[in-house]
């Protein structure tokens, strides 16, 4: 048997199978979907009576918004932050050497393995040990650090992928390094932070755990949404869940693409050991 | 090729970062879990009592058990979801597999709330489900033992880790070399035998990563008992979380955390000792 005629084998009871877990992962996100429109609210079946209040009150809805800005404000100076800090660990653990640099390599990831509480945690202590007021800068400081893990190894993948000797020639043709890293590193990296930016950003507007522990006054989007859902469910986070849903969506389909164009098509980890 | 003062200045602000904003706030819920509460405040005073009180009082061994069999049920279930997916998607879905990859990756990246709240308003006894039920006159009452139990938790949060399951298995069994699969099949192996005795051992590290990731993430949540859970599946952050808000002892929600902290170290080391020593790449 070839390797190409194994590759498209039909297979009937596994792809019935992977159907199945696919309509587990999207069902339900569609029902969510489905009764942000329903007049009645959420519960009871079938839907009926189409409706799009729910949407009209969410836009109207002042705490909301605010929130949705403390959110917005937090991703980007995030993602500033993680991509300055992540692009300069990629490069070190490409080409510096340092005592310590495979524990440093370890720390940057366990961010992303960890549970969020436990990041949430040490950082509440930090801040009380440093007398840091909780705030919104609480919060940025505790997302940049925990995102730096994807920043890293986003952009140590991009690296690997990089034309070695454009740089090569830059510091040999007598370009600084701080020239070559301008003109020559940056520009080839330019896909890879995009991405990695983009990821950042969404995983930032959407991170709940870690948050949780460093808030101070001003709620971040899904920290409002939680402090509602412990008043009960309204269809109301039916409606700005499906929009988070959706938004989120193209950003990680953008994302996916961009990653393709810049690193290639090769199936990644969610750890990729740099 | 690059200068010193080069290689100094890409490391010295990630390393500074590293240690500032995560060793030391490690090191410092270390220290807490040596420290203990007198009258209301935390006093430096080092003492192992913290890690004595998780041992002899039974409530915390009681809710960490309950939280690992959690854990291990998720774990399973993720596992049991994801291999056939990813099986299916490395050896049989063709064209169509850039497809169906990023149909996985985009439930792994979007929002745990969503997706958490949606279970919640599938399960609850006025939610979908029972709304679902009555309609076909399956049942006539609402049924109210979908939501608040350890069986939500488990549900949710499988349907939230499978895809952090299927990755590394995804990976692992994409990096196998084909030539190894027909070279078992031309000696005459049959396709169970090469499952189980070529693909299934060269996918154990992908296997591993998944299971530590659904197994870690699962044991820390401390979001899904009370969004779906319940009083009867409270898991041990959760009482981390009380012991760090209106309990307020520090140091034994610190020794808690610490508990956590070594337990995912210790298998994220074995994980990677396996990865070193099985993998092709």
């Amino acid at each position: 048997m070839t390797a190409q005629a194994n590759a498209t084998r039909r297979a009937p009871f596994l792809g019935a199978y992977t159907i199945t877990v696919f309509a587990f992962l999207y069902l339900p996100i569609v029902v969510l979907i489905l009764f942000s429109f329903n007049k009645d609210g959420v519960g009871g079946f079938p839907p009926k009576h189409f409706t799009l209040d729910w949407y009209r009150q969410l836009f109207r809805d002042a705490s909301i918004w605010d929130s949705f800005l403390n959110s917005l404000l937090v991703a980007v100076a995030a993602v500033v932050l993680a991509l300055t800090l992540g692009l300069l660990a990629a490069l070190a653990l490409d080409r510096a050497d340092f005592p310590g640099k495979s524990v440093f390599r370890r720390l940057v990831l366990l961010p992303l393995i960890l549970p969020g509480i436990i990041t949430g945690l040490s950082l509440l202590m930090f801040a009380v040990f440093s007398g840091l007021q909780l705030s919104l800068v609480s919060v940025f400081l505790g997302h940049g650090t925990a995102l730096l893990s994807v920043a890293t190894t986003e952009l140590f993948a991009g690296l690997q992928k990089m034309d070695r000797a454009q740089e090569e020639a830059s510091l040999d043709l007598g370009a600084t390094p701080w020239q070559t890293f301008w003109r020559i590193t940056l520009p080839n990296l330019k896909l890879s932070l995009i991405a990695a930016g983009l990821l950042i950003f969404t995983l930032s507007m959407d991170e709940i755990a870690v948050t949780f522990f460093l808030i101070g006054r001003d709620n971040t989007l899904p920290l409002e949404i939680w402090a509602r859902l412990r008043r009960g469910i309204t269809p109301e986070i039916n409606a700005i869940s499906t929009l988070i849903f959706f938004v989120s969506v193209i950003l990680i389909l953008i994302w996916y693409r961009i990653r393709t164009r810049s690193i290639g098509k090769e199936v990644h980890e969610l750890l990729e050991r740099p | 090729m690059y200068s010193r003062a080069y290689k100094t200045i890409i490391s010295l602000p990630p390393l500074l970062w590293v240690g500032i904003f995560l060793l030391l706030p490690y090191a410092l819920m270390l220290a807490h879990s040596f420290w203990t509460v007198r009258d209301g405040f935390i006093v430096h005073d080092w003492t192992l009592q913290n890690y004595a009180k998780l041992f002899q009082k039974p409530i915390y061994s009681q809710v960490l058990f309950r939280s690992m069999r959690i854990a291990a049920g998720v774990t399973l279930l993720s596992l049991l979801l994801g291999y056939p997916v990813a099986y299916f998607m490395s050896f049989h879905a063709g064209i169509r597999k850039d497809l169906l990859y990023q149909l996985v990756i985009v439930p792994l990246w979007v929002s745990y709330l969503v997706r958490g709240y949606a279970w919640k308003t599938i399960l609850g006894s006025e939610g979908v489900l029972n709304g679902f039920l009555q309609y076909l006159h399956i049942t006539h009452e609402p049924v109210s033992f979908f939501l608040y139990s350890p069986f939500a938790v488990v549900l949710m949060l499988t349907h939230i880790y499978t895809p952090f399951v299927f990755l590394p298995l995804y990976a692992s069994l994409e990096h196998i070399p084909r030539n190894l699969i027909e070279a078992s099949h031309d000696l005459g192996a049959t396709p169970r035998a090469t499952f189980l005795r070529v693909i299934l051992p060269l996918s154990l590290p992908g296997l591993l990563a998944g299971a530590t990731f659904a197994f870690v993430l699962t044991l820390g949540d401390f979001l899904a008992p009370q969004l779906v859970g319940g009083p009867s599946s409270i898991m041990i952050a959760n009482i981390v979380q009380s012991l760090f808000g209106t309990a307020y002892d520090w140091p034994l929600g610190a020794a808690i955390s610490v508990l956590i902290l070594v337990l995912t170290i210790s298998l994220l080391f074995l994980a990677e000792r396996f990865e070193k020593r099985w993998s092709f790449r």
